[in-house]
């Protein structure tokens, strides 16, 4: 099966995905991107979106970890890393296992 | 622990045994399947750890660079000149399964001038080139952090079921059925032993 790659974000950190070729779909707030995802959803299999993006969308995101695809991976947007993605890791982790293993001191 | 409302039967006996026999082997497998699923999960979830890490230094890196870049154009030459993507890239996507939990597998495919800037060297400093090549070099490991990413995740919410099934079997399930077949067994010789009374009773009248 060949699926597509979108990311979905502000326009600044997304224009430079555009020019490596993935499809890129600006969305300035929450309420436009909830939009655009629940199309862009439809028909990409790999989804992009921007940190400050995702951690808005939290819930609303969470539907797409029912089925394997599509596949929503937050990345870090021009403004630099904000640590969400190791959030998520973590309540994974302690989802499965109730211990902490990664981030431990 | 509350038991079962059946009748104290013979029968109703024979089946509750066939029931816990099969309740105490679905246990011991469901607990060896959550065992071997948390051993995969640590393993998957280190993987996601390091390639989160090496993703996110080199994303943030690179996409600070592009606004610096960016900040060099002018706003209506960026526009031009990120318009047309020159290469198009395609995710081959593909199933897995994991102890049963079917998670994805993405490879990744480019076409079109592989790497080939969608502008003219004169449009836009260099600065931009370096970033759009460090980007499309990412793009595997992205995809696959993606990937690995969703796995953990199904792998989580699949660990979290089956934890609540074994503990359903062995808190719940269990005790009751072995409640309630000490209930019947009491019952049964009970039973007996009220016959032979009665037994020994008339006899003696006589």
């Amino acid at each position: 099966m060949v699926g597509k790659i979108a990311i979905v974000g502000d326009g600044d950190s997304i224009m430079v995905f555009k020019a490596a070729g993935v499809a890129a779909f600006p969305a300035e707030d929450e309420k436009k991107a909830r939009d655009v995802l629940r199309k862009v959803a439809q028909e990409y299999s790999v989804i992009l979106v921007t940190e400050e993006l995702s951690r808005a969308l939290g819930d609303f995101l969470q539907r797409f970890d029912e089925a394997p695809y599509p596949v929503v991976l937050t990345v870090p947007s021009g403004k630099g890393s904000t640590g969400y993605g190791d959030e998520m890791l973590r309540s994974a982790m302690e989802r499965a296992l109730g211990v902490d293993i990664l981030f431990q001191k | 622990m509350a038991r079962l409302n059946v009748n104290p039967t013979r029968m109703e006996l024979k089946k509750l045994k066939a029931r816990l026999s099969t309740a105490v082997r679905g246990h011991k497998l469901l607990k060896d399947k959550s065992d071997e699923m948390i051993r995969r999960f640590t393993l998957i979830l280190r993987e996601n750890k390091r390639l989160r890490d090496e993703v996110e230094k080199a994303l943030s890196e690179t996409l600070r660079q592009f606004s610096v870049a960016r900040s060099l154009t002018p706003d209506y030459a960026v526009e031009a000149a990120f318009g047309m993507p020159a290469a198009t890239v395609t995710a081959e996507c593909g199933v897995e399964s994991v102890m049963g939990v079917d998670v994805p597998k993405i490879g990744l495919e480019t076409s079109g001038q592989a790497g080939g800037l969608p502008y003219a060297y004169s449009e836009i400093t260099s600065e931009a080139d370096e970033s759009v090549r460090r980007v499309t070099e990412l793009l595997p490991l992205l995809v696959q952090l993606a990937a690995v990413e969703k796995s953990v995740r199904l792998l989580a919410a699949e660990i979290e079921r089956n934890k609540r099934r074994v503990n359903a079997l062995e808190y719940v399930m269990i005790p009751q059925l072995e409640e309630t077949i000490k209930y019947i067994r009491d019952k049964l010789d009970e039973n007996e032993r009220a016959a032979i009374i009665r037994l020994m009773k008339v006899k003696n009248k006589t």
